[in-house]
């Protein structure tokens, strides 16, 4: 069984249909890139699948938990899955360890020191042990990122969702962020990324799925879909880049 | 005649004050318990709610104070039902407070990005726990300086309920003119009793709204 299942999935705003039928399975520890143009529907279809935005038709499990607009089934399926953002939306109000202790204690009912020790765990795995005291606001984007993915972590996800993570970031920061993805990957996490870096997505991904107009357009192992695309969209899309 | 000093007419009317007090607390703390329950039903995902409270919010925003304590005072005793005019201006105040403050806390949770709701619920937290955890506290920061500047709305309001016969400042203020013929001394007084209540509390809004931005922590 795969670990998330996408079927017919469509999903409209009114008149406009943003997702035309999307079929997508993916196995436990594939790393896959989601690429396209802006528009081509790929950062709704990411947060449909956790349900930040509701499907109009279709159906997705992630891990067996099927997606269902209920706080109850939301909750089931949102503790299997993490998300990171391209705001890295940390919460302002609480340090850097209490951003990562937050949901553990809230959601998971964890005690405050387990909770403290994953936290310094993940801190750790994303190289900010030290800043566990900090605010946000006194970190740079890069480590607001790496916070926001040792936050999203610490939930133990089987999966993470990755929506332009890199994309607020100055290019300068941009490595850091993509070293932690990586190892991430090596460490067989299952990772499913809207991203525009394409050497990224190339070096480090099992699947690539170039979506175009709603649709999955393309989706390949990157070699293939790099070296030899077969739709002029995707050709014209790479060449843009 | 008896001749009454001045420190005999302000006795009285810082007599008096105490109720004006008791009022504005009651009003504002029921107010602000009633408007937090208004905050709830108004961000809530449910449609029937929403409009409840944009309802209510609009029923008593759009309706003189005057008129809401005329209703709850006259209105009620058509029903039979007797209602002291203490009863009545309270009810009356903290149901107009709370609509606004309500409506003055919802702007200041709309403030908030949507991101935060989205991590919260990525997260995995229930929309109860995001309100709490992750929007009322950055929320609430935002809301103290407008929630203390209302507070002063709510004290100038009680001196209407003077006219359904609830004896506060205003009241009193009439009842010892009558007594000293002394109007302008006594509405003088009055007057500088509730600048003196209400001052503080307009300036320490203005002084809040300055320490907070500067601690206002953002990206």
């Amino acid at each position: 069984m795969s670990l998330i299942e996408i079927t017919e999935v469509r999903k409209s705003y009114g008149e406009n249909e943003v997702l035309k039928g999307i079929n997508l399975d993916v196995e436990p520890g594939e790393v896959i890139a989601i690429i396209g143009k802006s528009g081509s529907g790929k950062s709704t279809l990411l947060r449909c699948i956790n349900g930040l935005e509701t499907i109009s038709k279709g159906s997705i499990s992630v891990a067996g938990a099927q997606l269902h607009d209920d706080e109850v089934h939301l909750k089931a399926l949102r503790l299997k899955i993490g998300m990171i953002f391209q705001q890295f939306n940390l919460f302002p109000h609480l340090t850097v360890g209490g951003n990562v202790m937050l949901s553990q204690m809230v959601v998971k009912k964890t005690a405050k020191p387990e909770a403290e020790k994953m936290a310094r765990r993940m801190l750790e795995r994303v190289g900010l042990e030290q800043k566990f005291d900090a605010y946000p606001d006194e970190l740079s984007g890069g480590q607001q990122q790496r916070v926001a993915i040792a936050r999203a972590l610490a939930m133990q996800p089987m999966a993470l969702l990755c929506d332009e993570i890199t994309s607020a970031l100055d290019p300068e920061l941009v490595a850091e962020v993509l070293a932690v993805v990586r190892e991430l990957a090596a460490e067989g996490m299952t990772l499913l990324m809207v991203t525009h870096e394409m050497k990224f997505a190339r070096d480090v991904c099992s699947r690539v799925v170039f979506m175009y107009q709603g649709r999955v357009h393309e989706i390949g192992r990157p070699e293939d879909v790099f070296a030899n695309p077969q739709t002029p969209e995707l050709k014209q899309f790479l060449g843009l880049h | 005649m008896i001749e009454f000093t001045i420190w005999d007419i302000l006795r009285n009317l810082l007599l008096a004050t105490r109720w004006t007090i008791v009022l504005s607390l009651v009003s504002f703390i029921g107010g602000g318990i009633v408007g937090l329950v208004l905050l709830f039903l108004r961000v809530s995902k449910r449609q029937w709610s929403r409009s409840l409270a944009k309802y209510y919010i609009e029923l008593f925003q759009g309706t003189p104070l005057l008129m809401q304590l005329f209703i709850a005072f006259f209105g009620l005793g058509l029903f039979g039902i007797d209602v002291p005019a203490w009863l009545a201006a309270g009810l009356a105040l903290i149901f107009w407070s709370a609509a606004f403050l309500g409506e003055i806390w919802r702007g200041c949770v709309e403030a908030i990005a949507k991101g935060q709701w989205e991590a919260a619920a990525s997260l995995g937290m229930g929309r109860l726990q995001q309100m709490r955890y992750v929007i009322l506290p950055q929320a609430m920061k935002i809301a103290v300086p407008p929630t203390v500047g209302f507070s002063v709305q709510v004290i100038k309001g009680t001196a209407l309920t003077s006219i359904i016969g609830f004896v506060e400042l205003s009241k009193a203020g009439t009842v010892v003119t009558n007594a000293t013929f002394q109007p302008f001394t006594v509405y003088g007084l009055v007057a500088l009793i509730y600048f003196a209540l209400c001052w503080p509390l307009s300036w320490s809004s203005q002084i809040l709204e300055r320490k907070l931005n500067v601690a206002h922590r953002n990206y």
